[in-house]
């Protein structure tokens, strides 16, 4: 089956320009409006964040955000929902969805990977299923086609580094600073160091993420890596202007990526 | 499939796990973000490596006796008996723990720890402020910084906890994250911890969180088994037909536990708080009210639901208000070695009056719990019968909400 990650990184490669990805909260405000429109405003790959009611990675952007959308009803069949919606659009724009273990283990691995792959999912994050835990989750996920995408983090050494990158797929989301979403980001001189390692280790495109806010900040990291993620201030604004003031902060946020020297 | 260990590494008695895994059975693992995985390899190293070293084991018995008062005695609660009307009951009084309860034997294990860690900031996370209080006393006489985070509820509840752990120097900060209870603070601690990785060493307060915590935090508990053991041996020339313990993650309740898994004849009762009742769904008993789920870094029975979100849990004692328990009660559970009741709000306050009243000692919340099962199996056993229960902690901490719900104004 064509890999939606592999060609769009393959693009990007192609163009000599870094990617912009785009996270968003699934069932926070008109998230549908708004992931439909996420490709027009120029998001090379969408994260979809699936809400938890304890996400202790993220800071308080999206742990808020997460828990508007759960008031609001989502689940992670509001998120499939909202996926396949998108692929009626979109057969395209890669999707990858973003969350923590405790919804998908109940869900059950396999029906979780099944579903995912019929709503047109290209991958997952799962934010608290170390490689040291993973494996009944990416047998399922490997058997639907779906990539399982790693993390690693300026505390993964070399040796480390190793059992991170093996057997993951799809690209490798290097985040840049110890701590929470929406922290302060890591230094872009420390940044393209780390890239160029992961890089070197998994042989897969590397995106840099956690604490990008600014245009600048999304320049200067996606000078040193494959693609730059912004969360917690597309969640911000789409909270605070709705799905209009998203969209144009992802406009522009994508195009300082995508502008920016490789 | 399955994650379990493969037939050649799995324990063959049900006291020798976890495995290389830190599994217990299914249960347990290590289920936290990437940045903290070095940090937690290099706990686990630490651990084994403190376990093995005599200059630690007599640092650790020095400070035990001299410091927190061990060993703590084995009490015969004759009124009780009487009034119950069945089998004798035993106290293990770990209420007289220095800070008043069975937290700080963890909390100083911990604390050395951290420091042969060469760790310069300590974190911890608490409900009713026990942990809190007894990690700053702990902190607090090794010289090393200490920050708790306490849900906002928790610490409007809690105000007496609160001022001792700020005169103990601690720094206090309030979660208002989620619904600012137990679980909340565990969430923000462990954002702490991700983001200040290589100076902070997180004292967990329970047997919770990822490998080695449920391991390391059981073993330094197990010395309420141990003395308790040792005791009733000495003094009664028998092992009791039951140890009794309440759960919140289940610390006070595995360290009585652990040293009788493989004495068969001992029946091993958990006692989780049912809240209003765990018909109404406002309670705390995860095993009786959850299902199997992944939370604070490893595999366990939490209260969710059908989407598999977090339930806050219901208890009047702030110290058992937490939507899981240890991996390890969860694998005793499934196999049967241990059983898991449950005891309302309102028994732990009848039992609170009573046990004050009959014995001279104002139990903490937590361990009433406790007590309101130990009066059924009194009469189950009969007169013949020896039940040891763990005084986990007193009561103190509860007078004011005590008071406040008899309508009482202080
Ligand atoms: C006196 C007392 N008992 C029991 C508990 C519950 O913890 P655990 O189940 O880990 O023993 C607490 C927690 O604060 C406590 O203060």
């Amino acid at each position: 089956m064509t890999n939606r990650i592999t060609t769009r990184f393959n693009e990007l490669e192609a163009y000599g320009r870094p990617g912009f990805v785009a996270y968003m909260m699934a069932g926070d405000g008109d998230s549908q409006a708004l992931l439909n429109a996420l490709p027009e405003a120029g998001a090379d790959v969408i994260e979809l964040g699936m809400p938890f009611t304890d996400p202790m990675a993220d800071g308080p952007s999206i742990q808020a955000s997460a828990l508007r959308a759960l008031d609001a009803g989502m689940t992670l069949k509001g998120v499939f929902d909202q996926a396949a919606k998108f692929r009626e659009h979109d057969t395209d724009t890669p999707l990858v969805l973003m969350g923590y273990a405790n919804p998908i283990h109940h869900m059950g691995f396999e029906n979780f990977a099944r579903q995912a792959e019929k709503a047109g999912v290209d991958g997952l994050i799962c934010v608290d299923i170390p490689p040291e835990e993973d494996s009944e989750l990416r047998t399922a996920l490997e058997a639907h086609g779906i990539a399982l995408i790693r993390l690693a983090t300026p505390t993964t050494d070399d040796k480390r580094l190793e059992t991170v990158v093996e057997n993951t797929s799809g690209f490798v989301y290097y985040v840049s600073t110890t701590g929470v979403t929406g922290a302060a980001s890591g230094m872009a001189q420390e940044v393209g160091a780390a890239v160029s390692r992961v890089k070197s280790a998994s042989g897969l495109p590397v995106v840099v993420g956690f604490g990008v806010r600014t245009p600048e900040q999304a320049a200067a990291i996606a000078a040193e890596a494959d693609a730059v993620v912004v969360g917690s201030a597309i969640v911000d604004a789409m909270h605070e202007g709705g799905v209009a003031a998203a969209t144009e902060l992802v406009h522009t946020l994508s195009q300082a990526a995508h502008g920016a020297k490789k | 499939m399955s994650d379990t260990a493969s037939a050649d590494t799995r324990p063959n008695a049900l006291s020798a796990w976890p495995d290389a895994r830190g599994r217990f059975g299914d249960y347990g693992g290590r289920f936290v973000a990437e940045t903290l995985m070095p940090n937690i390899l290099e706990l686990e190293a630490a651990y084994e490596d403190a376990k093995r070293d005599v200059n630690f084991q007599r640092e650790m018995e020095e400070f035990l006796r001299d410091y927190v008062g061990k060993p703590s005695p084995i009490y015969f609660a004759e009124r009780l008996t009487e009034n119950f009307g069945g089998a004798k009951i035993w106290l293990k009084r770990d209420e007289l723990n220095h800070t008043g309860s069975h937290k700080i034997n963890n909390c100083l294990g911990q604390v050395l720890l951290a420091k042969r860690m060469g760790k310069t900031r300590i974190i911890a996370e608490t409900g009713a402020g026990q942990h809190g209080v007894a990690t700053a006393t702990v902190a607090a006489r090794f010289g090393i910084p200490c920050t708790v985070f306490m849900g906002a509820t928790d610490v409007e509840r809690q105000a007496p906890n609160v001022f001792r752990m700020k005169l103990l120097g601690a720094e206090v900060i309030p979660v208002t994250s989620g619904t600012g209870t137990l679980k909340d603070a565990m969430n923000e601690a462990l954002r702490d911890w991700v983001t200040n990785v290589s100076d902070t060493f997180y004292v967990i307060g329970t047997v919770a969180g990822p490998h080695p915590y449920p391991a390391m935090v059981r073993d330094f508990q197990s010395i309420i088994g141990r003395e308790a053991r040792a005791q009733m041996l000495d003094r009664l020339g028998r092992l009791p037909d039951a140890a009794v313990a309440c759960i919140g993650g289940g610390s006070n309740a595995m360290g009585l536990f652990h040293p009788f898994i493989e004495d068969e004849n001992v029946r091993l009762i958990g006692v989780e708080a049912a809240g209003h009742g765990i018909e109404t769904g406002k309670h705390a008993a995860s095993l009786k009210g959850g299902e199997p789920g992944i939370l604070h870094g490893n595999k366990t029975y939490l209260l969710q639901d059908k989407d598999g979100q977090i339930i806050d849990a219901h208890s009047i004692s702030a110290g058992l208000d937490y939507p899981g328990i240890g991996p390890e009660h969860a694998f005793l559970h499934d196999a049967k070695r241990a059983e898991y009741v449950s005891a309302t709000d309102e028994e732990a306050m009848e039992m609170f009056q009573l046990c004050t009243k009959l014995e001279g000692i104002i139990p903490a919340l937590e361990p009433a719990h406790a007590l309101a099962r130990v009066r059924d199996l009194a009469k189950e056993l009969g007169p013949d019968g020896l039940i040891l229960m763990n005084m986990c902690g007193r009561g103190d901490k509860d007078v004011p909400q005590v008071a406040e719900m008899l309508g009482v104004k202080l």
